[in-house]
């Protein structure tokens, strides 16, 4: 059946036959899939399954032996190195540690891409830093050091950097790894309202099962260099393979706003916030 | 992305059209501004907007704030479903003063 006024999504992700080596160890053999624009798409496996190669595949920053990588119609490593410059200001990246810069404030690091990409007045930079900081629920943060944050907040201000230009594409490097269960929930909330509000294409390297299953529109499972499984949550829960079946056998209030108080620290307005009420 | 400016009943109307992102945010910022130093306010028609970036929606804060300074009103009207998106986003939606047509963001200003 065919609905030519609802188009299907177009992929932003093509993978055909990806092969990688590390000297002369093959990782990954032979590995196709698509990632469609708008999912939010989950890749799970074990330790060394290949997942982490494949993430830096998926995200531009390492050539392949063999096969291609097409993101957003691009085909990646036919590009020039501006042209690549250019695509990958299209993506995002929320690294597993943060990689926050320790000698920068939380705020300076969350510019860091404005400032290397853009020519933006200064002021809207800075506010564009505090309203990622405002979804990622770190509002005041910005002239505290890395070093200050816990490692949620980390976590968090990584992810604001990641969106602070608005990417096509956004990947995370096990967005879970070592958060408490409620910071992990928060987490994943934030995901699916950035997907929900930009229409971003999230693209999630976990092991967090609970998470995958509450994200996940589709999750691709790699296993020794392969890929498994790729389909829906409920499609990988139901799969006879007796390999799934022992992969998987292992919350946020929203504040009330004072509108103008909310302005102020947008903009700055030192002036006018000076004697206000904190 | 295009943006003409007419004026209704002493208030300036800012009609925006296109996508509003990072190579084309400076230009609504330097025109809202501008603006604001004139007539009773500003309005910013954001019916033809198809997408709005944060650089974009940076512009319509720091336009506000300025109105806000300068007693002068500043308003949305038309926010269409996207652009809208964008401001929940942020939870500006509860920060912004939006109307639904471009003749009640007029008499409310006027």
């Amino acid at each position: 059946m065919s609905d030519t006024s609802n188009p299907q999504p177009s992929n932003v992700i093509e993978v055909r036959d990806l092969v990688t080596h590390y000297g002369p160890r093959e990782i990954l053999h032979g590995i196709n899939v698509d990632i469609v624009e708008g999912e939010i798409m989950v890749i799970m496996g074990g330790s060394g399954s290949g997942k982490s190669t494949f993430l830096r595949h998926l995200m531009a920053l390492q050539p392949p032996t063999s096969g291609t990588i097409k993101i957003l119609d691009e085909d990646v490593w036919n590009l020039s190195q501006k042209e690549l410059f250019a695509l990958r200001k299209k993506l995002g990246v929320a690294f597993q540690g943060g990689a926050l810069f320790s000698s920068m404030t939380v705020g300076e690091n969350i510019m860091l891409p404005l400032h290397e990409h853009t020519k933006l007045d200064r002021l809207t930079m800075e506010i564009m830093a505090r309203m990622k900081l405002e979804v990622v629920d770190l509002s005041g943060f910005e002239d505290l050091m890395p070093s200050e944050l816990s490692g949620g907040m980390i976590k968090r201000a990584a992810v604001a950097r990641a969106i602070v230009m608005d990417p096509r594409i956004l990947f995370f490097d096990e967005p879970s790894a070592g958060l408490d269960p409620v910071v992990s929930k928060q987490l994943d909330e934030l995901i699916l309202r950035l997907r929900d509000a930009m229409g971003m294409t999230i693209c999630v390297v976990t092991h967090e099962l609970e998470s995958a299953f509450t994200i996940a529109d589709r999750i691709t499972v790699l296993d020794q260099g392969n890929i498994l499984f790729v389909g829906s949550v409920e499609e990988l829960k139901k799969h006879p393979s007796e390999r799934i079946q022992n992969l998987l056998n292992r919350r946020s209030e929203e504040a009330e706003i004072d509108a103008d108080e909310y302005l102020r620290r947008l903009t700055g307005d030192k002036e006018e916030a000076e004697g206000m009420p904190r | 992305m295009e943006i003409s400016i007419s004026e209704q009943n002493g208030v300036q109307v800012a009609s925006v059209t296109g996508e509003v992102d990072l190579s084309t945010s400076p230009q609504v910022r330097e025109a809202l501004l501008k603006e604001l130093g004139m007539g009773k306010g500003v309005i910013v028609d954001l019916s033809g907007v198809a997408y709005i970036d944060s650089s974009g929606v940076a512009s319509l804060v720091e336009a506000f704030q300025t109105a806000k300074s300068k007693g002068q009103g500043f308003a949305l009207a038309q926010v269409s479903e996207t652009p809208m998106r964008v401001l929940k986003l942020a939870r500006l939606d509860q920060v912004f003063v939006i109307y639904e047509t471009v003749d009640e963001a007029v008499n409310a200003l006027a």
